[in-house]
């Protein structure tokens, strides 16, 4: 809003309602994307053992998610009511994944031996 | 939201009806309602799209969680610099829609024409990659469960990165990562170079252990070799298979997991849905790209351009995750 400029070549007149994004912020996030998504990439070539390297990824997946819906999707400047209705769906959808893999879990004894290595583990 | 209509110079309406704003719908009371109200609606259309993504990451986390296997061996059929590159396309043209959305409320005609064509070349780009990715993976045959034959599996595997050093992997039973990586981030596993057949014999792929029990743990150099499904580098390939499944020679490694076809599927899905929607997404860039050229959009009026690039942005972070959980499978 503040560094609105009179409008060069739209003839209408009006206030404008959402926050305008600055350049130097579109510019920095899409930097920093850049740099995750490389850095995603390059931390699969070193062994942290698979949990870990699969929480990292997924970590990391989820600050650039985070950074692409505060700053691009403007949810940081929005109407905070907009980011409670995503926080509710996230939470379905951990809720919906957890509740699955803590059931899939129960029937791991009986799969097949040799076609089920999560079991094997244990 | 949509056409600008004039509301009706009624008893209710009609004070303000010469000076009301022309994109300001007749049932909402002032823009700024307008305007929560349309992003409102917005967003729980992409918590709808959230939720549907679920249900196919969902699926993802079970099949990963009780068959790991496949999915460490699938990917390295995946090619992750194609995967790379489209990443940064997508975090790219996310970046032109949401600077698109800025020349709109600052009423910057040309940039604002000049960023959805960027936006819009960013999203033909994405497909484009992705045609070769789907291409390659129809050729040699890595599909889902029906189509599943993998022909010419092992030149496919080739390409996408599965050229390892055979011999030493061979001799080398540590578990999976911890030889050098000579081939980028595939693993050093797979390898088409045919071992001693006796030793193919004595492999659980070769032996296809659901026809019988697992053979127990043997000790190899003093190591212990766990007999699972889950190949240590050195038991990649040590044999190929005639699997006469569709009545054509295929040349999978003799220890590929039965059910690799599971990560074929899976993967075709979920970004065959997110390719849909990239689609769906070009096409609203497009009528963005049409009305812009008759100057529709100004800080008056912005929003479709603002919805477009949420929707646009929200395929561009489900692409963030599918990246890494295709692709990147350590």
């Amino acid at each position: 809003m503040a560094e609105h400029s009179p409008a060069k070549t739209t003839d209408r007149p009006g206030p404008h309602l959402g926050h305008v994004a600055s350049p130097r912020v579109l510019l920095s996030v899409w930097a920093v994307l850049v740099v995750l998504t490389v850095t995603t990439v390059a931390i699969t070539k070193v062994d942290l053992g698979e949990g870990p390297n699969l929480w990292l990824a997924l970590g990391l997946a989820t600050v650039k998610a985070g950074l692409v819906v505060l700053y691009f999707m403007h949810l940081r400047y929005d109407n905070p009511v907009y980011g409670l209705v995503l926080v509710f769906s996230l939470f379905f959808v951990i809720l919906f994944i957890a509740g699955t893999l803590t059931d899939t879990r129960q029937y791991q004894h009986e799969l097949e031996p040799g076609y089920a290595p999560a079991m094997q583990k244990r | 939201m949509g056409e600008p209509r004039q509301p009706p110079a009624d008893a209710q309406h009609g004070e303000h009806a010469a000076n009301h704003d022309p994109y300001l719908a007749h049932h909402f009371d002032t823009p700024e309602q307008q305007f929560d109200s349309v992003k409102l609606g917005m967003w729980i259309f992409l918590t709808t799209e959230i939720l549907l993504f679920s249900g196919l990451f969902c699926a993802y986390a079970v099949f990963r969680a009780n068959h790991p296997e496949v999915f460490e061996w699938g990917h390295r059929y995946l090619d992750v610099t194609l995967g790379g590159i489209n990443t940064v396309v997508l975090i790219c043209s996310s970046l032109t829609m949401a600077w698109s959305v800025r020349a709109a409320q600052l009423g910057q005609q040309r940039l604002l024409k000049i960023c959805l064509a960027a936006t819009l070349i960013g999203g033909c780009a994405f497909l484009g990659i992705k045609y070769v990715e789907y291409k390659h993976k129809w050729e040699a045959g890595l599909l889902w469960a029906g189509q599943y034959n993998p022909t010419h599996g092992l030149d496919a595997a080739g390409e996408a990165g599965l050229h390892g050093p055979a011999p030493e992997a061979a001799a080398n039973p540590a578990p999976q990562g911890a030889a050098p990586d000579a081939a980028g981030v595939a693993p050093a596993a797979g390898t088409a170079a045919p071992a001693a057949a006796g030793q193919a014999g004595t492999t659980p792929g070769a032996t296809r252990p659901a026809e019988g029990p697992l053979p127990p743990a043997e000790s190899v150099d003093g190591v212990q070799i766990e007999r699972t499904l889950n190949p240590p580098p050195g038991e990649a390939p040590t044999g190929l298979r005639l699997d006469s499944r569709a009545g054509v020679p295929h040349l999978m490694p003799a220890e590929a997991p039965r059910q690799l076809w599971w990560f074929f599927g899976i993967y075709f899905l979920m970004t065959g849905l997110h390719g849909i929607h990239v689609i769906g997404g070009l096409g609203a860039i497009s009528w963005l790209l049409a009305r812009s050229f008759k100057g529709t959009f100004g800080p008056a009026y912005y929003i479709p351009v603002d919805l477009v690039g949420l929707y646009w942005h929200l395929v561009d972070v489900i692409w963030i995750f599918l990246f890494p959980l295709l692709y990147l499978i350590h």
